[in-house]
Parts: C-alpha cells; sequence; structure tokens
C-alpha cells in the first residue's frame, strides 16, 4: 500500500489537543504512522496554507434501507436537474435529497466524510439495507437496528427481564449485522398498529401495558449490561408538535444515575438524537418558539448524555422516519403524498416530502432551533452536527450548515432573507447570538465527538499514530480572514480525502472507489435457552419469514465485514 | 438415501414462501420431492428436473434451424451486440436474482441500455399511482397478526398466488387474530365468480371497467354523503355495508391485482385505491398492498431504485438516467420500433406483449436468457439457456410487501451450465473490452 505525507498543513485533531497548529501527517498501511516513520518513498501532499482534519464521521442519517429506497421510488422529481453522467471513476448517480447509493457515497467522500451510520434498521429488512451499503462505495458504514418497539424487548421489560432483554438485543444485532441499539418513538410506533400513538413518556403502549419510559430505561440497562461501543440512540415521543420540549426533559431525565460501562472510551448512557425536532415550545403552530435553551441547559449540565442537532437547511425534502404516527401527522398537515410500512413484530415507517420554505415562519424558527442547540453547547464532544439526512435537509448541505455556526454574519444574512423574520426573531435566541465556532470546535462536533460516542474513538475521529487513515485537506486558510461563503465552498469539494490510506478524492473529484468496510458489533453473551425458545416460538407464530431465513447472512450481502467485539459473557 | 432441505425458498410468486422441504438425493443432483409448495411451485422445481432440457446456448440459423454454440461464442454475440446497438432494450430481470439484476445494470449502464422490468405490463400503474399519491402499507406478517379486514381488489389469489390466503391473509391464527379466518371478514369485489370471491363474505361484482366509480362511491359512503341507487352495477346499500364494514374493522387491507391495473383508467384507479385506504385512516387502520406477480419483479425495482432512482422503464442511453413510462417503457419503446436490440432476461414478452412487439423483437439482434423454452426464446436469435434461480443457484429475492428473503440452492444445475449472473458478468467483463474499458 502506498505512502503519503500531508506536509505542512493546519492541523485540528481533538484527540491531540491540536488547534490549528502545523504539523505533518504521515500515512502507511491504511493507518496513520508518525511522521519519522514514513519513508522516502511516500508521496507527498502539501498543505500549506490548508486545514488538515481526520475524516468526519455521520451519526445519524438515513441512507439505506427500506425507507429510503420507497422515497427514491416514489419521488421521481426528486432527480430532476441532479444527475451525473458515467465517468472513469464512478457510476452514474443522481437524487437530490435521497440520492441513489452510489452518489450517497460519492457525496460524502467529497465532503471528507469517510464513516455514516444509517439510523434505523428495520430488523426484517436488514438484507435490504446491507444490500444498498454494498452498493454505496468509499465510505465505512453500520446500521442501527430499531428496537423501541420491538415485541420481544416490550414483553421482557414489562417483567424487568434486563438480562433476557441484552441477550436478545445481541442475538439481534448479530442476526441483522446491527451496529447499536435505536428507539424510535418508543412504544408510540408500537400503538401505530392500531393507527394510536404514545405522546408522553407515560402513555401506555395498547396490549402490551408498558411505558415509553420504562422502554427507555430497561434498553439503557440492557445496553449497558452488555457494555456495547454506542450507548442507546433515541428519538423520542411526540417529535414535531409544538410543546414537546417537555417530552424532551422528560425522556432525558430518564437517563439519570446511570453511568456508562463499557470498555471503548464513551460516556454517556443516551444519544437524543435530532434534537431541534424536539425542542419546541409555544403550544400551536401560531406562538411556536424556541425551547433550545431549556434543552441545552439539561444537556451541558448531564455529562452521560450526547446530542445531534438535526439542522433545517430550508430545502426541499423528503421527511422519513421509522416514526409511523408522526408521519401520518405531517400528511395531515401539509396533504403531500404519504407511504408507510408497519413491520411486523418490530417497527414500522412513514415517507412525506416537505418543504422547508423561508417564506414560512415556522420553517425559520425550525432553522434557528437547530443552530441555536449548537451554539449553545458547552462541550462540542457531546453535541454533534447533522440534519438527520434527508429529513431537516439533506446531508451534502453540511458545509452550509457549518457555514452558519462559524458565521454570524451568514446566520444574519439568512435572517434578514427569511419573509417573516421578525416573527422567527421573536420567537427565537439566534439573532442575539454572537458565537462563532473555531474549526477545532467543528473538528470536535464532526469528528472526535461522534468517534467517542460511538466508541470506536480508537479506529476514526482523530490523527493518531495508529488510527485510520482517514484524513482530509480542505483548501481553507484559517491564518486568513474569510467571507462566509468560502467556508461553505471549502467543505463541499476537499482538496484531499484519505480513506483507510487510499486517496479517494482529490480536488472534490472521486479518484477511487476505496475498499468500503461494514461496521457491526458482535456482543457475545452466555447461553440463554428461554431467550432463544421465544425467538423460536415467535418466529413459528407470528413472523411471516422463518428463522432461519431472518437470519441468513453471506458474504455476498455484507461484503467486508469489520465486527467489534464485545465480551458481555461476565 | 435422500436427505430433506428446509426453508427452501419458492422462485415462483410475490408471495415468496420460505417454508418449502425439498427432498433431494445424496449426491445432491437430483431433486426428488417438494413439499408444503402449491401446486405450481411444486412444479417450478420439478421442471428443472426434466430430462430433455436445453443445456447450451443456441444460435438461430439462416434456415430457422438451431445450432448449439458455447458459452463463450453466446458471451461475444451478446457482448457485440449490446456494444453495435444504438439503442438496445435489456427486459425482464423479473425472475432471476439481485445479484444477476445489478450486473446487468452495469452492462446496462455501459451499453447506454433502456432497462426495464414486467412491472411495465403488470403492476407500472401501480407505480405511477404511488408516485401520485403515496402508498399506505405493511408487511404480510402484519395482516396476519392484526387484520381483520380484507379486501381481495380485481385479483385472484385462490389461483394467482395459491397460498396466500393460509399464509397471511385469511387462515392464520397471528398475535391478535387467535380465530384465524373467523376473526376476519373478506370482501372480494371482481367481476367475475372466481374461486376467491366464493369464499368472501361480502362479494361486490363490479360491473367491468367501473372500479374506479366504486372507489369512488366507498369514499362517499365513508362519508356517509348522497349516492346514485347504483354505482357500477352495485346497490348503494351493498356499498354502505361495505364501506361500514371497513370503518368498523381494527386494522384492514385492500390486497389488489391486475383486474385494476390493467383495465380501463389504469394507474388512475389505483389513485382512488389508495385515496380510500388513505381516507380509511381517519377512522381505523388500514394498508393497501400490489399482488405482485413474478417472485422478484419487486426486487428488480428495488435494485433500479437504489441504483439509478427509478423502479421500472429507466432509459440510460443518453448516460443519465431517465424515466417516463408511455415513452421509455418497453412496449411503447417496440411498438414505435426504436429499439434495435432485444435483450430478454427471465421473463417471456414473447407471450405477454402486443404481436407488432414481437414481430419487431423477430426482426432486430435478439438475445433470451432463460432456463425455459418460452415464446420469447422462440423469436430471438440467441437463446442462453441458464440455472433456476431459486433451485439451482440462491441469491437475494424481495417478497410483493418488499421482505428481503435470500433464496437457497437445492440441487446442481446441469454439469458446465452457468448461472444468470455468471453469464451477465461474463457479458459485463467482455464488454467493457469492446468498450476500451478494461
Amino acid at each position: 500500500m502506498s505512502e503519503y505525507i500531508i506536509k505542512n498543513g493546519h492541523v485540528f485533531d481533538p484527540t491531540q489537543g491540536i488547534k490549528g497548529d502545523k504539523a505533518d501527517i504521515a500515512i502507511k498501511d491504511g493507518k496513520i504512522i508518525k511522521d519519522s516513520e514514513v519513508s522516502s518513498k511516500a508521496k507527498v501532499i502539501d498543505a500549506k496554507g490548508k486545514t488538515v482534519m481526520a475524516g468526519a464521521i455521520e451519526i445519524h442519517a438515513h441512507i439505506a434501507g427500506p425507507k429510503v429506497n420507497l422515497g427514491r421510488i416514489y419521488r421521481p422529481e426528486d432527480k430532476l436537474f441532479t444527475y451525473q453522467s458515467t465517468t472513469a471513476n464512478t457510476r452514474m448517480a443522481g437524487g437530490f435529497s435521497i440520492p441513489t447509493t452510489f452518489k450517497t457515497g460519492y457525496e460524502y467522500a467529497k465532503m471528507g466524510y469517510t464513516t455514516a451510520m444509517e439510523a434505523a434498521m428495520p430488523p426484517l429488512f436488514s438484507r435490504h439495507v446491507h444490500e444498498e451499503m454494498r452498493d454505496t462505495p468509499i465510505i465505512d458504514e453500520g446500521a442501527y437496528p430499531v428496537f423501541g418497539n420491538n415485541w420481544f424487548v416490550m414483553e421482557y421489560l414489562k417483567n424487568k427481564e434486563i438480562e433476557n432483554t441484552a441477550a436478545y438485543c445481541a442475538w439481534l444485532l448479530r442476526a441483522t449485522k446491527g451496529f447499536a441499539i435505536k428507539l424510535v418513538n418508543p412504544g408510540g410506533t408500537e400503538a401505530w398498529g392500531w393507527g394510536l400513538n404514545c405522546l408522553s413518556v407515560d402513555d401506555p403502549v395498547p396490549y402490551f401495558d408498558i411505558t415509553p419510559a420504562e422502554i427507555i430505561k430497561g434498553l439503557i440497562e440492557a445496553n449497558e449490561y452488555l457494555g456495547l461501543p454506542h450507548s442507546i440512540h433515541i428519538h423520542p415521543n411526540n417529535l414535531g408538535n409544538p410543546g414537546n420540549y417537555t417530552t424532551t426533559l422528560d425522556t432525558l431525565k430518564l437517563s439519570a444515575g446511570y453511568k456508562a460501562k463499557n470498555k471503548f472510551g464513551r460516556e454517556q448512557v443516551m444519544h437524543l438524537t435530532h434534537t431541534q425536532f424536539h425542542s419546541y415550545g409555544g403550544d400551536t403552530w401560531a406562538n411556536f418558539e424556541s425551547k433550545a435553551k431549556e434543552i441545552m441547559d439539561f444537556v451541558n449540565k448531564a455529562k452521560n448524555v450526547t446530542i445531534d442537532t438535526g439542522n433545517v437547511t430550508l430545502d426541499e425534502t423528503t421527511t422519513m422516519t421509522a416514526d409511523g404516527p408522526f408521519e401520518h401527522h405531517l400528511t395531515e398537515l401539509n396533504h403531500l403524498k404519504w407511504a408507510n410500512v408497519d413491520v411486523e413484530l418490530e417497527t414500522a415507517a412513514g415517507i412525506v416530502p416537505y418543504i422547508y420554505s423561508p417564506s414560512i415562519s415556522v420553517c425559520g424558527i425550525q432553522w434557528a432551533i437547530g443552530l441555536e442547540l449548537a451554539l449553545m453547547a458547552k462541550d462540542p464532544m457531546r453535541c454533534f452536527i447533522t440534519t438527520d439526512h434527508p429529513n431537516a435537509g439533506p446531508f451534502t448541505r453540511y458545509p452550509r450548515v457549518i457555514k452558519w455556526l462559524m458565521s454570524n454574519k451568514a446566520r444574519q444574512d439568512q435572517i434578514k432573507a427569511f419573509k417573516n423574520s421578525d416573527k422567527v426573531v421573536s420567537a427565537t435566541n439566534i439573532a442575539g447570538m454572537d458565537r462563532e465556532l473555531s474549526l477545532y470546535d467543528i473538528a470536535q462536533m464532526t469528528r472526535a465527538g461522534p468517534a467517542k460516542s460511538l466508541g470506536i474513538p480508537s479506529m476514526f475521529g482523530g490523527l493518531k499514530p495508529g488510527m485510520d487513515a482517514d484524513v482530509v485537506v480542505y483548501d481553507f486558510n484559517p491564518d486568513k480572514p474569510s467571507a462566509p461563503d468560502q467556508i461553505e465552498a471549502a467543505f463541499s469539494r476537499a482538496a484531499h480525502v484519505f480513506k483507510s490510506g487510499i486517496e479517494v478524492v482529490t480536488n472534490g473529484e472521486v479518484v477511487n472507489n476505496g475498499h468500503k468496510r461494514t461496521l457491526w458489533v458482535n456482543a457475545k453473551t452466555k447461553e440463554n435457552p428461554q431467550v432463544m425458545r421465544d425467538v423460536q416460538e415467535k418466529f413459528i407464530k407470528y413472523y411471516s419469514v422463518t428463522q432461519a431465513n431472518y437470519e441468513a447472512l453471506g458474504h455476498h450481502i455484507v461484503p467486508n465485514p469489520y465486527a467489534i467485539e464485545v465480551d458481555a459473557t461476565q | 438415501m435422500t436427505k430433506t432441505m428446509t426453508d427452501v425458498v419458492c422462485p415462483f410468486c410475490g408471495t415468496l414462501c420460505d417454508d418449502l422441504e425439498v427432498v433431494v438425493s445424496d449426491d445432491g443432483k437430483q431433486l426428488k420431492e417438494v413439499y408444503n409448495a402449491c401446486v405450481i411451485g411444486t412444479e417450478k422445481f420439478l421442471h428443472s428436473q426434466t430430462k430433455d432440457r436445453i443445456t447450451r446456448p443456441r444460435l438461430k440459423q439462416p434456415d430457422g434451424s438451431w445450432k448449439e454454440v458455447s458459452y463463450d461464442e453466446a458471451v461475444e454475440y451478446t457482448a457485440q451486440m449490446l456494444a453495435n446497438a444504438k439503442k438496445p432494450l435489456m427486459y425482464g430481470w423479473s425472475s432471476t436474482n439481485c445479484e444477476a439484476q445489478s450486473v446487468g445494470h452495469e452492462i446496462a449502464e455501459m451499453a447506454g441500455a433502456c432497462v426495464d422490468n414486467t412491472a411495465a405490463v403488470c403492476h407500472g400503474p401501480t407505480v405511477i399511482a404511488l408516485q401520485d399519491i403515496g402508498l399506505p402499507s405493511c408487511t404480510l406478517g402484519e395482516i396476519k397478526n392484526r387484520a381483520d379486514r380484507i379486501l381481495f381488489w380485481g385479483c385472484n389469489p385462490a389461483h394467482a398466488h395459491p397460498r396466500h390466503m393460509s399464509r397471511y391473509s385469511i387462515y392464520p391464527r397471528g398475535f391478535f387474530t387467535g380465530k384465524g379466518q373467523k376473526s376476519r371478514k373478506m370482501i372480494v369485489v371482481d367481476p367475475r365468480v372466481t374461486d376467491t370471491a366464493k369464499l368472501a363474505d361480502v362479494h361486490l361484482q363490479v360491473e367491468q371497467g367501473r372500479d374506479y366509480e366504486l372507489l369512488n362511491a366507498f369514499r362517499v359512503a365513508l362519508n356517509n354523503e348522497w349516492l346514485p341507487d347504483v354505482v357500477a352495477g352495485i346497490p348503494a346499500a351493498k356499498i354502505r355495508e361495505a364501506a361500514d364494514l371497513c370503518k368498523n374493522g381494527r386494522f384492514g387491507i385492500i390486497f389488489f391485482g391486475m383486474g385494476v391495473t390493467q383495465t380501463l383508467s389504469k394507474n388512475h384507479n389505483i389513485d382512488e385505491a389508495i385515496a380510500l385506504t388513505k381516507h380509511l385512516n381517519e377512522f381505523t387502520k388500514f394498508s393497501i398492498m400490489p399482488m405482485r406477480g413474478h417472485y422478484n419483479v419487486t426486487g428488480s425495482g428495488e435494485v433500479l431504485g437504489w441504483q439509478f432512482g427509478f423502479p421500472y422503464s429507466v432509459d440510460l442511453t443518453r448516460g443519465f438516467a431517465r424515466y417516463n413510462p408511455g415513452d421509455t417503457s418497453s412496449i411503447d419503446l417496440l411498438a414505435r420500433g426504436e429499439v434495435d436490440a432485444m435483450f430478454t432476461i427471465a421473463s417471456d414478452p414473447g407471450a405477454h406483449f402486443p404481436i407488432s412487439c414481437v414481430k419487431h423483437i423477430a426482426k432486430i439482434p435478439s438475445v433470451c436468457i432463460d432456463p425455459h423454452q418460452t415464446p420469447t426464446s422462440g423469436v430471438s436469435k440467441l437463446h442462453v439457456p441458464v440455472a433456476f434461480v431459486g433451485v439451482e443457484v440462491g441469491g437475494n429475492a424481495y417478497r410483493m410487501d418488499n421482505v428481503p428473503i435470500d433464496m437457497r440452492k437445492v440441487v446442481d444445475p446441469p454439469a458446465g451450465m452457468l448461472t444468470d449472473e455468471e453469464f451477465l458478468t461474463k457479458v459485463r467483463d467482455r464488454l467493457k473490452q469492446l468498450k476500451g474499458k478494461a
């Protein structure tokens, strides 16, 4: 494998506390090595006057699987004016808010993202998710199976059987080659099976007679029992409704008293995702307002919680979530086409297109809330940038979100551009916030922070010798004054991107398709005959596929698997 | 001695039953018996064992006779045909696995071809409708566990999807449906008294081609608005009764088939059926699902979807993907005589397309990749027999509810035979050479 040395760049690496100092980064055999160990054959990349960071990590995006693909299929209009022809190194690629798999890989890589997590994998559809990930080039990917409405989980937790819950979770992670325990509207999506919902953490789930709070606490305990790399990853109840911040606070409070137990360096027990959608005040759309401060006051104090933002990018996009009842609610609001898939024993999903229009004050307020969350974060190692792709906007807008976070001027320009800017200003705090995030903050929020939260800080998110050689060079000089648009331009098309030591992007163009891997978590538990018998029984009686056809996952479906081993037998 | 293989997946219809048991000889070369499958599925397995099976490619001679050729010669013919064509059509894909589809799409991208699957003559109107209005749906296990109202509209599962009712929709005892058939009400809408209709609690014998009116009348009845005395041949009172039955259920589902997609009004019927489903969700929980025919037509739509963004009738001739059914769909392309090479795989347009289209296939260079002899292989210049997917080779397939199931290999194919994927991979590699890309 080739050797590289990236010379004289301004390095931003939170794992070593390097804040823009000039340093050389050396790469050999897919890993970062000390720059003294590199041989004279190494190819020199001149990064003088440029920014050097580790490859960025996407902690939450909907980029592969049944609902993403249904979105692609049912929105031909999303492809309009987006198609790129075949090139020497790329397949033809198109789509805006729900790009084809090839485009997904290329676009992440061009922005310097080298690892991405699919945020909601319905276990019954795991093969579909993996088939799409196989066709997403360059980037390493993992997927979170959903557990929050799973019948096994609800039945075990109703009886407070943490050990059985944990054994089942480990089995399902193995069967689906999943990465973490995801919860979406816990209990509410099962209620959606009957057209109902759970809007607070104390709403009982129909028939199962358990509350969302009990599901959340139980899965925290199971997660820590297993000692998984990532914590539970939760999309709480009551998404998207005015006044929902109280439900969010109730959810966050459930983390109290729990401490992370794992050998991966993770400190949180709960990751609250797309927090923007959960930080709403008011009780109607007329008096809708930001409660970002109330949420961040809690998050800043709670060291055992991490969040991501879910920034609204003011685009036409496609919302999709395992929160089935929410999507039905949304289609009743905007009257755009509604797709829904309920999945036996496990979950559901819904899809509705949405236009975040700068002419609508609610959309402007949502935009402000997402930015406020990041600007109010005291610890950038616990607050990560996402757009909940494609829900609040496509991931290809990360450079624009970074611009807004790094430049008050860019924010003020946008506020002025809103049709109802006075309404947006009065319902939020954004106009008075002059904090501008630094490149070091950005490196924490997009690299080191997500890596730590995901429990993979030894591989990703930094530039320490021994880590995977995922390195990005941006054509951006932190020493010189710059216009906000230069930030966006530089982060949109990286000058150089290395994935596991292979140069995959040069001057914003894909030059190599790399050696993509699928990350999954293999948690070994003590043999648990009861759980295995329960699994068997459910397949015989209630599933529509046999157990043997649920688990089978051959090499043709998951090429280059990379298992993170967890031993929970002790 | 024989051995029994369990959890075998049936490569026939979109029901994709995965509980078959197949008895094979000890050396794994002969398939002896098939259990649990319907009569069609059983035949599909046993058919692979016929002694007069064609096992080598055949090239049609000027005098109309066939000459056996090697796979390498077949690869050369196919690759040359695709390399030289200005606008080849690559049609079919519905009875092969996703792996083969994927390689086929690489070929299509290189050759600048139109790619289309059997949805073009089947559930294409369903796709157009869901692009208009969405699709509230669910997996088949949800039906089994929850559904107490089942509508079959313009479909006849008793014959077309023989195990559908016993596995998923009418008879199974699920979690919330412990009484099985007794916990469900079954409504059939069909102009004919089919074997499915005979089982129904309510059979609405709709006037042929009047489904749109009846669907619309259902929605009027849901709102308790005025209806004419008779709509689509059904008395208003009966429509109100059926609508109330749907409304009063806990969880309902509309299954629909060719009777609504390929009759007068086409996609507009489905638009209205989906609107009715959405409407019913204001009162209770309701879903809708197309009864997909070929066992992996759904998979073809999925793979096309994630690779190109469109599920059928995809035109790659301009170097980027376009989708415009009516313009880029197979029958229209053939009827207008626009394509100059025909590549058919895993389907039989010769038996199902209008005769004018089939005549055009006979006029142009053409390849048919299919384990069987079919009307399509008959009119094609080259017939490439391949291993039976789901019998002699595994691979992924998608059930009618989009659930992916990995199929199993149960016996070896006859010696020296290639699979779809193997043959296509050779064509791809040769085409790369011809295009100067390798």
